[in-house]
Protein backbone atom coordinates (compact mmCIF):
# COMPACT_ATOMS: atom_id res chain seq x y z
CA UNK A 1 0.00 0.00 0.00
CA UNK A 2 1.44 3.34 -1.06
CA UNK A 3 0.94 6.15 1.41
CA UNK A 4 0.45 9.74 0.32
CA UNK A 5 0.05 12.49 2.89
CA UNK A 6 -2.77 15.00 2.77
CA UNK A 7 -0.11 17.70 3.04
CA UNK A 8 1.43 16.58 -0.24
CA UNK A 9 -1.98 16.83 -1.89
CA UNK A 10 -2.49 20.35 -0.52
CA UNK A 11 0.87 21.43 -1.99
CA UNK A 12 0.08 19.84 -5.35
CA UNK A 13 -3.35 21.49 -5.58
CA UNK A 14 -1.91 24.90 -4.63
CA UNK A 15 0.68 24.64 -7.41
CA UNK A 16 -1.95 23.55 -9.93
CA UNK A 17 -4.10 26.59 -9.09
CA UNK A 18 -1.17 28.91 -9.82
CA UNK A 19 -0.19 27.13 -13.01
CA UNK A 20 -3.72 26.86 -14.40
CA UNK A 21 -4.65 30.48 -13.71
CA UNK A 22 -1.45 32.14 -14.94
CA UNK A 23 -0.22 29.95 -17.79
CA UNK A 24 -2.66 29.22 -20.57
CA UNK A 25 -2.73 25.55 -21.59
CA UNK A 26 -0.18 24.94 -24.33
CA UNK A 27 -2.67 23.21 -26.63
CA UNK A 28 -5.09 26.12 -26.26
CA UNK A 29 -2.43 28.76 -26.91
CA UNK A 30 -1.11 26.82 -29.90
CA UNK A 31 -4.60 26.66 -31.37
CA UNK A 32 -5.21 30.40 -30.80
CA UNK A 33 -1.91 31.23 -32.51
CA UNK A 34 -2.90 29.01 -35.42
CA UNK A 35 -6.33 30.63 -35.92
CA UNK A 36 -4.69 34.05 -35.54
CA UNK A 37 -2.40 33.30 -38.48
CA UNK A 38 -5.25 32.26 -40.75
CA UNK A 39 -7.85 34.90 -39.75
CA UNK A 40 -8.58 37.29 -42.64
CA UNK A 41 -11.01 39.54 -40.72
CA UNK A 42 -9.00 42.51 -39.37
CA UNK A 43 -11.09 43.16 -36.25
CA UNK A 44 -11.14 39.48 -35.35
CA UNK A 45 -7.38 39.26 -35.91
CA UNK A 46 -6.80 42.25 -33.60
CA UNK A 47 -8.94 40.61 -30.91
CA UNK A 48 -6.95 37.37 -31.25
CA UNK A 49 -3.70 39.35 -31.03
CA UNK A 50 -4.92 40.81 -27.72
CA UNK A 51 -5.74 37.34 -26.43
CA UNK A 52 -2.21 36.12 -27.25
CA UNK A 53 -0.64 39.23 -25.73
CA UNK A 54 -2.75 38.78 -22.61
CA UNK A 55 -1.61 35.17 -22.21
CA UNK A 56 2.02 36.23 -22.56
CA UNK A 57 1.70 39.00 -19.95
CA UNK A 58 -0.09 36.66 -17.53
CA UNK A 59 2.60 33.98 -17.89
CA UNK A 60 5.51 36.39 -17.64
CA UNK A 61 4.20 38.40 -14.70
CA UNK A 62 2.46 35.49 -12.94
CA UNK A 63 -0.87 37.28 -13.13
CA UNK A 64 -4.28 35.73 -13.61
CA UNK A 65 -5.10 35.28 -17.31
CA UNK A 66 -8.61 36.42 -16.50
CA UNK A 67 -9.98 38.28 -13.48
CA UNK A 68 -12.57 35.54 -13.23
CA UNK A 69 -10.31 32.97 -11.64
CA UNK A 70 -13.36 30.80 -11.66
CA UNK A 71 -15.10 28.20 -9.66
CA UNK A 72 -12.30 25.68 -9.09
CA UNK A 73 -13.34 22.30 -10.44
CA UNK A 74 -11.09 19.51 -9.18
CA UNK A 75 -10.93 16.12 -10.87
CA UNK A 76 -9.12 13.58 -8.77
CA UNK A 77 -8.44 9.98 -9.75
CA UNK A 78 -7.22 7.88 -6.86
CA UNK A 79 -5.53 4.57 -7.39
CA UNK A 80 -7.12 1.94 -5.19
CA UNK A 81 -3.71 0.87 -3.92
CA UNK A 82 -3.06 4.28 -2.38
CA UNK A 83 -3.82 5.17 1.18
CA UNK A 84 -4.22 8.85 1.95
CA UNK A 85 -2.98 9.91 5.34
CA UNK A 86 -5.23 12.73 6.53
CA UNK A 87 -8.46 14.34 5.39
CA UNK A 88 -8.53 14.35 1.57
CA UNK A 89 -11.35 16.85 0.99
CA UNK A 90 -9.89 19.22 3.53
CA UNK A 91 -6.49 18.84 1.89
CA UNK A 92 -7.89 19.75 -1.53
CA UNK A 93 -9.77 22.79 -0.23
CA UNK A 94 -6.72 23.96 1.73
CA UNK A 95 -4.68 23.66 -1.46
CA UNK A 96 -7.18 25.79 -3.37
CA UNK A 97 -7.15 28.49 -0.69
CA UNK A 98 -3.36 28.43 -0.48
CA UNK A 99 -2.87 28.67 -4.24
CA UNK A 100 -5.54 31.32 -4.75
CA UNK A 101 -4.15 33.46 -1.91
CA UNK A 102 -0.62 33.21 -3.24
CA UNK A 103 -1.73 34.16 -6.74
CA UNK A 104 -3.82 37.13 -5.52
CA UNK A 105 -6.73 35.51 -7.32
CA UNK A 106 -10.30 36.60 -6.95
CA UNK A 107 -12.59 35.47 -4.17
CA UNK A 108 -15.49 34.45 -6.38
CA UNK A 109 -17.36 31.88 -4.30
CA UNK A 110 -20.40 32.61 -2.12
CA UNK A 111 -20.94 29.89 0.47
CA UNK A 112 -24.68 30.44 0.47
CA UNK A 113 -25.96 30.63 -3.11
CA UNK A 114 -29.23 32.27 -2.03
CA UNK A 115 -28.03 34.71 0.61
CA UNK A 116 -25.02 35.74 -1.50
CA UNK A 117 -22.73 36.50 1.44
CA UNK A 118 -19.21 37.95 1.09
CA UNK A 119 -17.30 35.85 -1.45
CA UNK A 120 -14.31 33.72 -0.47
CA UNK A 121 -12.11 30.93 -1.87
CA UNK A 122 -13.98 28.16 -0.10
CA UNK A 123 -16.14 25.64 -1.93
CA UNK A 124 -14.36 23.96 -4.82
CA UNK A 125 -16.35 21.37 -6.77
CA UNK A 126 -14.61 18.02 -6.39
CA UNK A 127 -15.11 15.03 -8.67
CA UNK A 128 -13.50 11.89 -7.25
CA UNK A 129 -12.98 8.62 -9.00
CA UNK A 130 -11.43 5.41 -7.77
CA UNK A 131 -9.20 3.82 -10.42
CA UNK A 132 -6.67 0.99 -10.78
CA UNK A 133 -3.10 1.38 -9.60
CA UNK A 134 -1.14 3.26 -6.98
CA UNK A 135 -1.07 6.82 -8.22
CA UNK A 136 -3.17 9.92 -7.78
CA UNK A 137 -4.00 12.16 -10.72
CA UNK A 138 -5.20 15.66 -9.88
CA UNK A 139 -6.55 18.24 -12.32
CA UNK A 140 -7.60 21.74 -11.35
CA UNK A 141 -9.84 23.61 -13.77
CA UNK A 142 -10.67 27.19 -12.80
CA UNK A 143 -13.95 27.60 -14.64
CA UNK A 144 -15.08 31.13 -15.44
CA UNK A 145 -18.79 31.71 -15.01
CA UNK A 146 -19.50 33.94 -17.99
CA UNK A 147 -19.25 30.82 -20.12
CA UNK A 148 -20.52 28.41 -17.47
CA UNK A 149 -23.78 30.39 -17.47
CA UNK A 150 -24.26 29.45 -21.12
CA UNK A 151 -24.16 25.72 -20.46
CA UNK A 152 -27.22 23.66 -21.20
CA UNK A 153 -28.77 20.20 -20.96
CA UNK A 154 -31.50 18.56 -23.00
CA UNK A 155 -33.08 15.16 -22.56
CA UNK A 156 -33.64 14.00 -26.15
CA UNK A 157 -35.92 11.21 -27.25
CA UNK A 158 -34.02 7.99 -27.97
CA UNK A 159 -35.30 8.21 -31.54
CA UNK A 160 -33.76 11.65 -32.12
CA UNK A 161 -31.75 12.02 -35.31
CA UNK A 162 -28.15 13.17 -35.46
CA UNK A 163 -29.13 16.43 -37.19
CA UNK A 164 -31.41 17.34 -34.31
CA UNK A 165 -28.54 16.76 -31.92
CA UNK A 166 -26.12 18.82 -33.96
CA UNK A 167 -28.64 21.65 -34.13
CA UNK A 168 -28.91 21.65 -30.35
CA UNK A 169 -25.14 21.96 -29.89
CA UNK A 170 -24.79 24.65 -32.56
CA UNK A 171 -27.83 26.41 -31.07
CA UNK A 172 -26.18 26.54 -27.65
CA UNK A 173 -23.21 28.40 -29.15
CA UNK A 174 -25.48 30.66 -31.17
CA UNK A 175 -27.42 31.57 -28.06
CA UNK A 176 -24.19 32.38 -26.17
CA UNK A 177 -23.32 34.64 -29.09
CA UNK A 178 -20.62 37.22 -28.32
CA UNK A 179 -21.36 37.28 -24.57
CA UNK A 180 -19.11 34.60 -23.10
CA UNK A 181 -15.68 35.38 -24.61
CA UNK A 182 -15.52 33.58 -27.94
CA UNK A 183 -13.75 31.82 -29.58
CA UNK A 184 -15.13 29.01 -27.46
CA UNK A 185 -14.11 25.47 -26.71
CA UNK A 186 -17.30 23.43 -26.77
CA UNK A 187 -17.60 20.44 -24.47
CA UNK A 188 -20.37 17.98 -25.32
CA UNK A 189 -21.49 15.13 -23.07
CA UNK A 190 -23.67 12.46 -24.60
CA UNK A 191 -25.26 9.66 -22.61
CA UNK A 192 -25.44 8.56 -18.98
CA UNK A 193 -28.11 10.29 -16.89
CA UNK A 194 -28.80 14.02 -16.62
CA UNK A 195 -26.05 14.68 -14.06
CA UNK A 196 -23.53 12.46 -15.83
CA UNK A 197 -24.06 14.10 -19.23
CA UNK A 198 -23.26 17.42 -17.54
CA UNK A 199 -20.14 15.93 -16.00
CA UNK A 200 -19.02 14.49 -19.35
CA UNK A 201 -19.51 17.83 -21.08
CA UNK A 202 -17.19 19.48 -18.60
CA UNK A 203 -14.70 16.63 -18.69
CA UNK A 204 -14.63 16.92 -22.48
CA UNK A 205 -12.97 20.31 -22.04
CA UNK A 206 -9.98 18.53 -20.53
CA UNK A 207 -9.26 16.51 -23.65
CA UNK A 208 -5.78 17.28 -24.80
CA UNK A 209 -5.17 18.41 -28.32
CA UNK A 210 -7.62 21.24 -28.75
CA UNK A 211 -7.22 20.98 -32.49
CA UNK A 212 -9.46 19.37 -35.08
CA UNK A 213 -6.47 17.66 -36.70
CA UNK A 214 -5.57 15.93 -33.51
CA UNK A 215 -9.07 14.68 -32.82
CA UNK A 216 -9.22 10.92 -32.67
CA UNK A 217 -11.65 8.14 -31.98
CA UNK A 218 -15.23 7.36 -32.88
CA UNK A 219 -16.54 10.88 -32.31
CA UNK A 220 -13.89 12.74 -34.31
CA UNK A 221 -16.18 13.01 -37.36
CA UNK A 222 -18.94 14.48 -35.22
CA UNK A 223 -16.49 16.89 -33.57
CA UNK A 224 -15.20 18.09 -36.94
CA UNK A 225 -18.67 18.56 -38.36
CA UNK A 226 -19.88 20.46 -35.30
CA UNK A 227 -16.80 22.68 -35.43
CA UNK A 228 -17.43 23.52 -39.08
CA UNK A 229 -21.08 24.33 -38.43
CA UNK A 230 -20.25 26.47 -35.39
CA UNK A 231 -17.61 28.42 -37.27
CA UNK A 232 -20.17 29.16 -39.98
CA UNK A 233 -22.05 31.20 -37.36
CA UNK A 234 -19.33 33.84 -37.83
CA UNK A 235 -19.68 35.16 -34.29
CA UNK A 236 -15.90 35.38 -34.06
CA UNK A 237 -13.53 36.67 -31.37
CA UNK A 238 -15.35 39.23 -29.16
CA UNK A 239 -18.31 38.78 -31.48
CA UNK A 240 -16.62 40.91 -34.12
CA UNK A 241 -17.03 38.37 -36.92
CA UNK A 242 -14.42 36.28 -38.70
CA UNK A 243 -14.05 32.59 -39.17
CA UNK A 244 -13.24 31.44 -35.63
CA UNK A 245 -16.23 31.10 -33.34
CA UNK A 246 -14.94 27.92 -31.72
CA UNK A 247 -11.39 26.67 -31.30
CA UNK A 248 -12.54 23.09 -30.88
CA UNK A 249 -15.47 20.82 -30.15
CA UNK A 250 -14.77 17.91 -27.81
CA UNK A 251 -17.29 15.12 -27.37
CA UNK A 252 -17.42 12.51 -24.59
CA UNK A 253 -19.91 9.65 -24.66
CA UNK A 254 -21.20 7.05 -22.21
CA UNK A 255 -23.83 4.29 -22.36
CA UNK A 256 -27.37 5.43 -21.64
CA UNK A 257 -30.91 4.08 -21.17
CA UNK A 258 -33.09 2.75 -24.02
CA UNK A 259 -35.70 5.38 -23.19
CA UNK A 260 -33.51 8.44 -23.46
CA UNK A 261 -30.57 10.42 -24.78
CA UNK A 262 -29.21 13.12 -22.46
CA UNK A 263 -27.03 15.73 -24.16
CA UNK A 264 -25.19 18.45 -22.30
CA UNK A 265 -23.13 21.33 -23.62
CA UNK A 266 -20.50 23.01 -21.46
CA UNK A 267 -18.93 26.08 -23.00
CA UNK A 268 -15.50 27.38 -22.22
CA UNK A 269 -14.29 30.86 -23.09
CA UNK A 270 -11.03 31.16 -25.04
CA UNK A 271 -9.19 31.13 -21.72
CA UNK A 272 -9.69 27.41 -21.16
CA UNK A 273 -7.59 26.79 -18.10
CA UNK A 274 -6.55 23.57 -16.43
CA UNK A 275 -3.43 21.94 -15.01
CA UNK A 276 -2.74 18.32 -14.10
CA UNK A 277 -0.26 16.47 -11.93
CA UNK A 278 0.30 12.79 -11.22
CA UNK A 279 1.50 11.87 -7.74
CA UNK B 1 -6.48 53.12 -37.22
CA UNK B 2 -8.21 56.12 -38.79
CA UNK B 3 -11.14 56.21 -36.43
CA UNK B 4 -9.00 56.18 -33.30
CA UNK B 5 -10.14 59.01 -31.09
CA UNK B 6 -9.01 60.19 -27.69
CA UNK B 7 -12.10 60.64 -25.59
CA UNK B 8 -10.57 63.15 -23.17
CA UNK B 9 -12.17 66.03 -25.00
CA UNK B 10 -14.79 64.33 -27.07
CA UNK B 11 -18.53 64.35 -26.57
CA UNK B 12 -19.97 60.87 -26.37
CA UNK B 13 -22.67 61.85 -28.86
CA UNK B 14 -20.04 62.05 -31.59
CA UNK B 15 -18.98 58.43 -31.24
CA UNK B 16 -20.22 55.89 -33.76
CA UNK B 17 -20.85 52.22 -33.28
CA UNK B 18 -17.76 50.36 -34.52
CA UNK B 19 -15.29 53.14 -33.63
CA UNK B 20 -12.11 52.00 -31.94
CA UNK B 21 -11.12 54.58 -29.35
CA UNK B 22 -8.66 54.96 -26.53
CA UNK B 23 -10.22 56.23 -23.37
CA UNK B 24 -8.54 58.23 -20.65
CA UNK B 25 -10.38 59.26 -17.55
CA UNK B 26 -12.26 57.97 -14.52
CA UNK B 27 -14.36 54.82 -14.53
CA UNK B 28 -16.15 53.03 -11.68
CA UNK B 29 -16.24 49.25 -11.35
CA UNK B 30 -19.85 48.25 -10.75
CA UNK B 31 -21.18 44.73 -11.30
CA UNK B 32 -24.11 42.55 -10.22
CA UNK B 33 -24.64 43.08 -6.48
CA UNK B 34 -23.41 46.67 -6.55
CA UNK B 35 -26.04 47.41 -9.23
CA UNK B 36 -28.71 45.97 -6.99
CA UNK B 37 -27.59 48.21 -4.13
CA UNK B 38 -27.33 51.35 -6.25
CA UNK B 39 -30.87 50.87 -7.51
CA UNK B 40 -32.21 50.20 -4.01
CA UNK B 41 -30.51 53.37 -2.74
CA UNK B 42 -31.77 55.45 -5.65
CA UNK B 43 -35.31 54.27 -5.11
CA UNK B 44 -35.09 55.18 -1.43
CA UNK B 45 -33.81 58.61 -2.41
CA UNK B 46 -30.43 58.00 -0.75
CA UNK B 47 -27.23 59.64 -1.91
CA UNK B 48 -25.10 57.33 -4.04
CA UNK B 49 -21.45 56.64 -3.18
CA UNK B 50 -20.39 58.39 -6.40
CA UNK B 51 -22.01 60.90 -8.71
CA UNK B 52 -23.88 58.92 -11.34
CA UNK B 53 -24.42 62.02 -13.52
CA UNK B 54 -22.04 61.81 -16.43
CA UNK B 55 -20.30 58.75 -14.96
CA UNK B 56 -18.78 55.83 -16.85
CA UNK B 57 -19.11 52.43 -15.21
CA UNK B 58 -17.10 49.32 -15.91
CA UNK B 59 -18.62 45.87 -15.44
CA UNK B 60 -15.62 44.38 -13.72
CA UNK B 61 -14.57 42.53 -10.59
CA UNK B 62 -10.77 42.52 -10.59
CA UNK B 63 -8.43 40.06 -8.93
CA UNK B 64 -6.45 41.40 -5.98
CA UNK B 65 -3.53 43.69 -6.73
CA UNK B 66 -0.24 41.76 -6.56
CA UNK B 67 2.54 43.52 -4.66
CA UNK B 68 3.88 46.46 -6.64
CA UNK B 69 0.90 46.62 -8.98
CA UNK B 70 -2.01 49.07 -9.06
CA UNK B 71 -4.56 46.36 -9.76
CA UNK B 72 -4.75 42.70 -10.67
CA UNK B 73 -6.35 41.19 -13.73
CA UNK B 74 -9.36 43.35 -14.62
CA UNK B 75 -11.24 42.43 -17.77
CA UNK B 76 -14.94 43.01 -18.44
CA UNK B 77 -17.71 40.71 -17.26
CA UNK B 78 -20.88 39.81 -19.20
CA UNK B 79 -22.93 43.01 -19.55
CA UNK B 80 -26.34 41.44 -20.11
CA UNK B 81 -26.63 40.48 -16.44
CA UNK B 82 -26.83 44.19 -15.68
CA UNK B 83 -29.57 44.85 -18.27
CA UNK B 84 -32.46 44.95 -15.83
CA UNK B 85 -30.77 47.76 -13.84
CA UNK B 86 -29.30 49.82 -16.69
CA UNK B 87 -32.27 51.86 -18.02
CA UNK B 88 -32.90 53.30 -14.54
CA UNK B 89 -29.24 54.29 -14.13
CA UNK B 90 -29.25 55.92 -17.55
CA UNK B 91 -32.33 57.86 -16.54
CA UNK B 92 -30.41 59.09 -13.50
CA UNK B 93 -27.58 60.39 -15.64
CA UNK B 94 -25.23 57.45 -16.28
CA UNK B 95 -23.31 58.24 -19.45
CA UNK B 96 -21.10 55.30 -20.36
CA UNK B 97 -20.83 51.58 -19.77
CA UNK B 98 -17.94 49.25 -20.49
CA UNK B 99 -18.41 45.50 -20.68
CA UNK B 100 -18.63 42.56 -23.04
CA UNK B 101 -21.42 41.08 -25.14
CA UNK B 102 -24.93 42.08 -26.12
CA UNK B 103 -27.50 44.33 -24.41
CA UNK B 104 -31.28 44.00 -24.28
CA UNK B 105 -33.70 45.96 -26.44
CA UNK B 106 -34.72 47.99 -23.38
CA UNK B 107 -31.12 48.95 -22.72
CA UNK B 108 -30.57 49.96 -26.35
CA UNK B 109 -33.74 52.10 -26.25
CA UNK B 110 -32.61 53.75 -23.00
CA UNK B 111 -29.13 54.42 -24.41
CA UNK B 112 -30.79 56.18 -27.32
CA UNK B 113 -33.21 58.12 -25.13
CA UNK B 114 -30.63 59.35 -22.62
CA UNK B 115 -27.73 59.64 -25.08
CA UNK B 116 -25.44 57.12 -23.44
CA UNK B 117 -22.74 54.93 -24.99
CA UNK B 118 -21.91 51.26 -24.45
CA UNK B 119 -18.34 50.14 -25.04
CA UNK B 120 -16.61 46.80 -25.37
CA UNK B 121 -13.27 46.17 -23.66
CA UNK B 122 -10.99 43.28 -24.70
CA UNK B 123 -12.95 40.29 -23.44
CA UNK B 124 -10.94 37.77 -21.47
CA UNK B 125 -7.82 39.94 -21.50
CA UNK B 126 -7.69 41.07 -17.88
CA UNK B 127 -3.92 40.97 -17.52
CA UNK B 128 -3.51 43.14 -20.61
CA UNK B 129 -6.17 45.66 -19.49
CA UNK B 130 -4.49 46.06 -16.08
CA UNK B 131 -1.65 47.85 -17.89
CA UNK B 132 -3.95 50.79 -18.67
CA UNK B 133 -5.07 51.31 -15.08
CA UNK B 134 -2.97 53.95 -13.36
CA UNK B 135 -4.82 54.26 -10.07
CA UNK B 136 -7.44 52.26 -8.15
CA UNK B 137 -9.29 53.48 -5.05
CA UNK B 138 -12.03 51.94 -2.95
CA UNK B 139 -15.31 53.81 -3.14
CA UNK B 140 -18.01 51.68 -1.49
CA UNK B 141 -19.46 48.29 -0.55
CA UNK B 142 -16.18 46.76 0.65
CA UNK B 143 -18.24 43.90 2.08
CA UNK B 144 -18.95 42.74 -1.46
CA UNK B 145 -15.29 41.78 -1.90
CA UNK B 146 -14.46 41.71 -5.61
CA UNK B 147 -17.85 43.26 -6.37
CA UNK B 148 -17.15 46.45 -4.43
CA UNK B 149 -17.09 49.77 -6.27
CA UNK B 150 -13.63 51.00 -7.24
CA UNK B 151 -12.68 54.28 -8.84
CA UNK B 152 -10.16 53.61 -11.60
CA UNK B 153 -8.04 56.12 -13.41
CA UNK B 154 -7.29 54.74 -16.86
CA UNK B 155 -5.04 56.00 -19.61
CA UNK B 156 -5.47 55.15 -23.28
CA UNK B 157 -7.67 52.16 -22.56
CA UNK B 158 -8.60 50.63 -25.93
CA UNK B 159 -12.38 50.33 -26.34
CA UNK B 160 -14.79 49.66 -29.16
CA UNK B 161 -18.05 51.58 -29.38
CA UNK B 162 -20.68 48.81 -29.35
CA UNK B 163 -23.87 50.87 -29.02
CA UNK B 164 -23.72 54.57 -29.80
CA UNK B 165 -25.97 57.35 -28.52
CA UNK B 166 -28.28 56.86 -31.50
CA UNK B 167 -28.85 53.26 -30.52
CA UNK B 168 -26.83 51.73 -33.35
CA UNK B 169 -25.30 48.41 -32.31
CA UNK B 170 -22.13 46.72 -33.54
CA UNK B 171 -24.00 43.39 -33.30
CA UNK B 172 -26.76 44.48 -35.69
CA UNK B 173 -30.41 44.44 -34.74
CA UNK B 174 -30.51 41.23 -32.72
Amino acid sequence: MRIISAKKITEAVANLCLKANCSLREDVLRRIRSVYRSEPNKKAKAALADIIKNAEIAHREKMAICQDTGLPIVFIEIGQEVRIKGDLKKAINSGIIKGYKKGNFRESIVSNPLKRNKPSYRGAVIHMELVKGSRIKITVMPKGFGCENKSTLKMFLPTAGIDEIKEFVVGAVKSAGPDACPPYVVGVGIGGGAEYAGFLAKKALLKRGVSPNEARGAVSGLERDLLNRINKLKIGPMGLGGKTTALAVNVETYPTHIAGLPIAVNLSCHALRSATVIL
Amino acid sequence: MKDKIKTNNIRFEQLKSGNAISFSGIIYTVRDQAHKRLITDLKKGKKLPFDIKGAVIYYCGPTKAPQGKVIGSCGPTTSSRMDEFTPFLLQKGLKGMIGKGRRSKDVIAAIKKYKGVYFLASAGCGALISKYVKKAEQVAYADLGPEQILRLKVENLPLIVAIDSRGRSIYGKD
